[in-house]
């Protein structure tokens, strides 16, 4: 009652997730109402502006938000639950004494708001006297009155509950007819209206807008006590309703179905059941070396525990050494301008402006315009993603535009942007790849996965597993979960399919910070494989 | 404002409800005042105080329920608020599972009320974070540190006379020390009620020790070893196994308390003989509210795991009344019973081994066995005849919580130490055979 509120969300995911939960319980129909005008919220920032100035702040920005979420979950033929919540105020933020100080309410008045921008500068003052590195920002250019929206088609939060609960029981009854013995489906949908302020004379009014749709199947084999799960090859992804019309051009048809930039849950709840009862008789993969050929679904995780996290700047300089960790990429790695992050085919480049990602905005949480950068070039790790008082630290004076806050209660700061990994720059599909390995494993899906502190070594499993011999096909497998190192796993990288193969994939709840903040990001990349990679058997028995 | 006294509770629920116009209402009053320090690099980073009180009401008719919530208590508030859920549960879709709402409800006594936590001041936040940064700076180490403590209260009521009222205050403090080099890393932390009983200056010390004793760390081959895991360690994989303990995933088959050919593993020994893991509300050392979050039933003590034997698993009001069996919420605390030794005596007794200060990342890798892996992390010694030896890299793990408590080797003191949102008292376990599989240069 003291935390912050979750829901147990097993069956869903891979092995279940807690998934965080703001705001209040309201109705659908409020959900789809308009927020508070925009010229209203101009007036209350010039509030907090002015107020914060005249207590003595150096620096200024407000954040105006309504956040709002929609999760309906079902199992089999039930609904189990359906959440509607809102969530509504003002977080501010402000330099004083050379020192950050943050404060929030939901009192949306000029008085509420006032009287937060007056307790943020006393918290910077306050914090002033155990903090010994004054806070340096970036400069930001004010763009005045502006606005921005997620390129949706159809808001998500506006399609009627009834249409969600008979697509999704459309989506169980297509596995339970293919033979699942479970099935939990799901649609989470968030709307960000985000409204900000900062004394450089920016206004920026943003709609962003998420969508997610995980379904879990599972096959049961009572006599033998067996059991399998498969987790649906959707992603999480920065559009509206139109993900899932399934577009028969997005589908692409190859040992499952796998999907572009529409999703068809009804088919690939179909053929979730049929793979999930075929995991049951599955050979056990036999350990040792094998070359990996790894699905996007499957890679972007691996991309974002192993390259996304440890160029985070916050986490190299040790801001987050207490929680989420440090990182090997250090300061003198990439000042050398030689460190082989991966071989010369491997390029990963941060971008906040692709459509239809997770990390998709026209401006962050402290009013950087969204841009493209490169991480890591020809194998050469060259940048890290970083925030206004972050670049300094690097010899850079204009900011990534890495800033995030998951609610107008919680202070901004770095998080992820959308990392991606080039495709190759030669034809090369998927089937050539395949055709040109002798033993190795095709992996599909999101499945297990743990890295170290410092993101060296790491796990990973997989939803579908194919054993490839002499550059074929041989069989589905099961069991499997490999394990590397970062530098050696990304320079073991020897081929990466062309750009026909390249989409993306994200994650909704990235957790950093603490208190923890969650973050939403999305990991492109086409097909690659990676050679020799030690693959380990997980089957235990327990009794 | 967050804090309201058990009469001002009541009041504000018994008129809530005199409102509904529903067949059976509930409503549930909640409020909170949190504070926390963040520091790193030996500098504080940020700071807050959040403040939030919540009337959540249930309406009812039938199967169907809506649920409405707001942060004024005025009559026309009040009214406004139930008139919202009415209105929500009739558009809402039957809930096939939906079961009645309780009746009048038992609910244990439970102090878990310190007055020191409830006073706690922004400045005893500040000079808690200075106590720990000085602590460093004067061995010259760097402290990554985090604080937050609690003030809170539940209070419950329903058409059906159910009533309750629970206050509570918690402080969590963890700390990660790293020495200046990058070489040497220690971790500790506190959970406490009583913020009287938590000093971070000490328990910074610790982790201290551990990161300049854990510099230049040597490579021991992966495989099996006998390990000392500290509460915090443990906990980590005894967690992942209560949050997976059922009866409902057990009965359909999808568990790895899933019988096979049906039904669920309740009766079985599967672990250890000493193996006793329980829960109980009105444990003087994590008091914990006295009823389940979603539906209010009380909760009693309960063994879930008792002489190694499987005793009882979490069941749903829903789930009990489809098999006739009793229904019996989930704790909201874990208490795992040890041995009277400290981890000093456990290392004493071990001629080989390796001590483990922490896990971390553990994530499930297969469900049928339970099967999870993660990492040693922030203290990680090899032991030898008695003593610590050296320091050694960190392992990555692969190993199912329920082997591990079928290798016990000897038991530790419990400890209380945060963990999945709760409190719970769990102890240092000495363990064989414990299955490290890699090795992670991670320090």
């Amino acid at each position: 009652m003291d935390r912050r509120k979750f829901l147990k969300l097993a069956g869903v995911g891979a092995g279940g997730i807690m998934l965080p939960v703001y705001g209040v319980p309201v109705s659908a129909a409020q959900l789809a109402s308009n927020g508070m005008d925009v010229g209203q919220k101009k007036v209350l920032a010039d509030v907090v502006l002015n107020t914060a100035r005249k207590a003595g702040a150096s620096y200024t920005d407000v954040r105006i938000g309504r956040y709002l979420n929609q999760f309906v979950m079902t199992r089999e033929t039930n609904v189990e639950n359906i959440v509607n919540t809102e969530s509504f105020g003002a977080g501010i933020r402000v330099i004083a004494n050379g020192t950050w100080g943050f404060a929030a309410t939901n009192d949306l008045t000029p008085d509420g708001v006032a009287r937060a921008a007056r307790q943020a500068v006393a918290v910077a003052r306050a914090n002033a006297k155990y903090q010994s590195e004054p806070v340096q920002l970036a400069p930001v250019k004010g763009v005045g009155e502006v606005s921005w929206q997620t390129p949706i088609q159809k808001n998500a939060i506006q399609v009627p509950i009834s249409e969600k609960v008979d697509y999704l029981m459309e989506v169980n009854n297509s596995a339970l007819n293919a033979g699942a013995s479970f099935i939990n489906s799901a649609l989470y949908l968030v709307n960000e209206q985000k409204y900000f302020a900062s004394s450089d004379g920016s206004y920026i009014d943003q709609d962003v807008h998420r969508l997610w749709a995980p379904m879990q199947v599972t096959a049961v084999d009572k006599k033998s006590g067996v059991f399998k799960t498969r987790d649906g090859l959707s992603t999480p992804v920065g559009l509206g309703y139109e993900y899932l019309d399934g577009r028969e051009e997005d589908k692409i048809h190859g040992q499952t179905t796998l999907y572009k930039d529409s999703y068809d849950m009804v088919e690939d709840a179909q053929l979730a059941a049929e793979q999930a009862k075929a995991k049951l008789s599955a050979k056990s993969i036999e350990p040792g070396k094998y070359d990996l050929v790894l699905e996007p679904l499957h890679l972007r995780l691996t991309i974002h525990e192993s390259v996304g996290h440890p160029l985070e700047l916050d986490r190299v300089l040790g801001y987050e050494a207490n929680y989420a960790g440090t990182s090997f990429a250090t300061l003198d790695k990439w000042r050398s301008g030689k460190f082989k992050y991966g071989s010369d085919k491997v390029n990963f480049f941060a971008d906040r402006t692709q459509p239809g990602s997770l990390g998709a905005v026209g401006y962050d949480d402290e009013g950087v315009q969204a841009k493209r950068w490169d991480l890591v070039k020809d194998g050469i790790l060259v940048n890290y993603q970083a925030t206004r008082d972050q670049v300094h630290m690097i010899d850079q004076n204009e900011s990534h535009g890495c800033s995030y806050a998951d609610s107008w209660s919680s202070v901004q700061f770095q998080r992820m942007p959308n990392v991606s990994l080039a495709p190759g720059k030669e034809k090369y599909s998927v089937k050539d790849m395949i055709r040109d390995v002798e033993k190795g494993i095709y992996i599909l899906g999101r499945g297990s996965y743990s890295i170290d502190q410092q993101r060296y070594n790491f796990q990973f499993g997989g939803q579908l597993f194919y054993e490839i011999k002499n550059g074929e096909i041989v069989g589905q497998v099961e069991d499997v979960a490999y394990q590397s190192n970062t530098q050696e796993f990304w320079n073991s990288c020897s081929a990466i399919c062309d750009e026909s193969d390249y989409r993306l994939g994200g994650t909704f709840f990235d957790g950093k910070g603490q208190p923890s903040q969650v973050s939403a990001v999305s990991h492109g990349c086409a097909t690659s494989r990676f050679d020799q990679i030690n693959v380990i058997n997980t089957k235990r028995k327990i009794s | 404002m967050a804090i309201l006294s058990r009469s001002e509770a009541k009041r504000i629920l018994d008129k809530v409800l005199k409102y509904s116009k529903a067949e059976a209402a509930s409503a549930q009053l909640t409020g909170a005042e949190t504070g926390n320090i963040r520091y790193a690099r030996n500098s504080v980073s940020t700071s807050g105080v959040v403040n939030d009180i919540e009337l959540a009401v249930e309406a009812r008719f039938g199967k169907k329920s809506g649920i409405a919530t707001i942060n004024e208590f005025s009559d026309a508030s009040l009214e406004k608020v139930m008139r919202r859920a009415e209105e929500l549960a009739k558009l809402s879709p039957d809930n096939p599972e939906a079961m009645p709402l309780l009746g009048k409800q038992k609910y244990m006594s439970v102090d878990g009320f310190a007055k020191s936590t409830a006073d706690m001041t922004p400045d005893q936040r500040a000079k808690a974070a200075a106590d720990s940064i000085i602590a460093a700076k004067e061995k010259k180490v760097v402290a990554a540190g985090y604080l937050e403590d609690a003030r809170s209260f539940a209070a419950v009521a329903n058409t059906n006379g159910l009533f309750g009222y629970h206050a509570a205050t918690s402080a969590n403090f963890t700390v990660t020390m790293r020495t200046e080099n990058g070489l040497g890393s220690g971790w500790a932390q506190s959970d406490v009620s009583d913020f009287a009983a938590m000093d971070t200056g000490s328990v910074s010390g610790v982790a201290i020790d551990k990161a300049v004793m854990s510099q230049e760390a040597r490579a021991l081959e992966p495989g099996k070893y006998t390990v000392i895991l500290e509460p915090s360690a443990v906990s980590g994989l005894v967690g992942f196994m209560m949050w997976n303990y059922d009866a409902r995933s057990a009965d359909e088959g999808r568990s790895f308390m899933s019988k096979k050919g049906g039904g669920n593993r309740i009766g079985e020994k599967m672990f250890d003989k000493r193996v006793h893991i329980y829960s109980d509300p009105a444990d003087l050392n994590v008091p914990a509210m006295p009823w389940a979050e979603d539906d209010h039933m009380a909760l009693e003590r309960v063994d879930w795991i008792k002489d190694g034997v499987v005793q009882n698993l979490p069941r749903s009001r829903y789930w009990a009344s489809q098999s006739e069996e009793k229904a019996i919420p989930q704790g909201n605390n874990l208490i795992m019973v040890g041995g009277d030794k400290s981890t000093a005596e456990l290392i004493k007794n071990t001629r080989r081994g390796v001590l483990v200060t922490r896990t971390w990342y553990i994530r499930m890798v297969d469900p049928q066995s339970l099967l999870l892996t993660g990492l040693t992390r922030d203290g990680t010694f090899y032991i030898e005849n008695g003593k610590i030896k050296y320091p050694i890299k960190n392992f990555r793990f692969n190993e199912s919580p329920v082997i591990m408590l079928n290798n016990i080797e000897e038991m530790g003191r419990a400890e209380r130490v945060g963990m999945w949102g709760y409190s719970a008292m769990i102890p240092a376990l000495k363990v064989r055979d414990f299955t490290f599989s890699s090795l992670s240069d991670a320090v």
